[in-house]
């Protein structure tokens, strides 16, 4: 009796160890994942789905990165040296979630090749085919939205002034991802402004631009769009855009009227009566 | 030598793979592409780890047909090579983890063994499910985010940055720490394959007309629970935890381990 009373309590007294750990364990390991997937600002390649979307499907093969005909075990042809790859696998210490593709404009942009490599090795479906074709269904690296370029006017020599369009250059949709604004300098009277001006619907983000900048640090940049982007929210209507307007109907606003003590009394009577308010 | 056959071909297997690997995304090979969580060989047939692909699936995405297909493709596979064959030919942590046993019995480190209480074997199950778990939760696969596997061999393949490090820590824990702590103890997915592999058709055979009670298998068994017949009766290898390594085999001076089919037929062999 005493012994299987002694079973049992050692019975209960594992079990509850074993459960005990294995929470310990899941709160740390969920703690670390969380913390891991948190990466800032981080540019995935063309067609990935939307970041949180996409750490669930990426599956971390590498094989977008080996696809990449710019990569790292390439050879330069005219130096005969190893060239910088645009994908990269996050390695410990990236502060990435570890094994995922990602790559750094500022060292190496992505070069938007014509026919994607990257995209259609994605065994997972992280990197989302369907979303880079064309009406014919072939590929179109246009289509894709790795992230926008934002332009920080402050630190752009162009809004000083000074004559620079390398980044208008560097695009590869010149004029349609980028165009330039003239304004008169009022400054001197006799020059012009030509500023660089981003237009999201069509900037892919693959960080040309970002590259070619002059600056010492690039004052264009490119973001994830999720960080890039604001959003107005629905309840403004563009008045004079036809369009806009439908989205509302007919519909008029409301007539609210707020009723306090002071509005009893009309505001005509301020001099006469002496009313404060 | 002949008591290195199954090491020696053990480590040109895990070599070999690493090396094709390695060429796939230095030089363009074909022949296996990718890393273990999903590769492509010959650039037609898609393979897939099953419990990667079962922690992507936990997060709820509803994963490709290649990677699915690629899970059922290795895990029949391993259901007929014994499960955890890909524990012992194939994950290159088999080779730090083994250096760490080596050098652990040639340090005399074994001597003054510390029972670990709560480090049980059967920890690696509960943390295959908590893994499961971690993933439906957080929402990203919870053991590819620290896999010592994938991140030694994405070192190899694409370069270690600070990933090393987890595979140093690994093999101070097994060398300072437990014997065959990661291995043995903790690795869901040597815990996957074991499942995948119970009921497998390749299996060490053991005749206990030859065995002299040795003991020399018991020693250099890194899963010696499994060996729990020697010199008591002579069946296969049952249990799905063995790895098929062949190191048993290969230190048996008495021929009496081997590789066989099981039988399904009669239970005990003769």
């Amino acid at each position: 009796m005493a012994n299987s009373d002694n079973n049992r309590r050692k019975f209960m007294a594992t079990t509850l160890q074993s459960v005990g750990l294995t929470a310990l364990g899941g709160l740390l390991w969920s703690g670390y994942c969380d913390e891991a997937k948190a990466s800032p600002l981080v540019l995935r390649p063309p067609g990935a789905l939307k970041e949180e979307a996409f750490l669930d499907a990426c599956i971390k093969c590498g094989m977008c990165a080996e696809a990449c005909y710019n990569r790292d075990s390439n050879i330069d042809k005219e130096t005969g040296k190893q060239r910088p790859g645009t994908l990269q696998m996050a390695k410990g210490g990236d502060h990435r979630l570890v094994g995922t593709p990602f790559f750094t404009p500022r060292d190496v942009p992505c070069y938007m090749c014509d026919d994607i490599p990257c995209v259609p090795v994605c065994p997972s479906g992280a990197l989302d085919m369907p979303s880079l074709l064309d009406k014919k269904g072939e590929l179109d690296i246009n289509k894709a939205q790795m992230g926008l370029a934002i332009v920080h006017k402050e630190s752009c020599i162009a809004f000083w002034g000074l004559q620079c369009d390398a980044c208008y250059r560097a695009c590869p949709l010149l004029d349609e991802a980028i165009s330039l604004e003239y304004m008169k300098n009022e400054r001197t009277g006799k020059h012009a402004f030509l500023l660089p001006v981003v237009h999201s619907d069509v900037c892919t983000g693959c960080g040309l631009c970002e590259k070619a900048c002059v600056t010492e640090k690039p004052a264009i940049f490119v973001l994830p769009r999720e960080h890039a982007t604001g959003k107005a929210g629905a309840h403004y209507v563009k008045g004079w855009d036809k369009k806009d307007q439908e989205r509302v109907g007919n519909r008029k606003a409301e007539e609210i009227e707020t009723h306090t003590k002071r509005s009893e009394k009309a505001p005509v009577d301020y001099l006469n009566k002496e009313i404060e308010y | 030598m002949k008591n290195l056959k199954y090491l020696l071909l053990r480590r040109v297997t895990q070599i070999g793979l690493l090396v094709l690997y390695f060429g796939a995304n230095a030089y363009g090979w074909t022949i296996l592409k990718g890393t273990f969580g999903s590769s492509l060989l010959f650039g037609v047939i898609p393979l897939a780890d099953p419990y990667t692909t079962l922690q992507v699936l936990a997060t709820g995405f509803v994963l490709g047909a290649d990677v699915l297909l690629g899970a059922l493709i290795i895990t029949l596979f391993y259901m007929i090579v014994g499960g955890r064959a890909f524990c012992s030919w194939v994950c290159p942590i088999n080779m730090v983890t083994d250096l760490a046993n080596w050098l652990r019995r040639k340090l005399n480190l074994d001597k003054e063994e510390v029972n670990y209480r709560f480090l049980k074997r059967r920890a690696r199950y509960w943390i295959m499910v908590l893994g499961l778990i971690v993933s439906a939760i957080v929402g990203i696969a919870a053991f590819e985010a620290l896999s010592p596997i994938t991140i030694m061999q994405r070192g190899i393949i694409f370069g270690f940055g600070a990933g090393i490090s987890v595979v140093i820590a690994i093999f101070l824990f097994d060398l300072f720490g437990v014997k065959n702590g990661w291995c043995g103890h903790l690795c869901p997915l040597g815990a996957t394959y074991s499942l995948i592999g119970k009921a497998s058709l390749v299996r060490v055979k053991h005749d206990h007309g030859a065995c002299t009670a040795c003991m020399k298998c018991k020693v250099v068994c890194p899963e010696n629970q499994v060996l729990h017949m020697i010199n008591k009766e002579s069946i296969s290898v049952t249990d799905g935890e063995c790895t098929n390594c062949g190191r048993c085999i290969d230190v048996c001076d008495d021929d009496a381990l081997g590789f066989g089919i099981r039988s399904f037929t009669n239970k005990v062999n003769d």
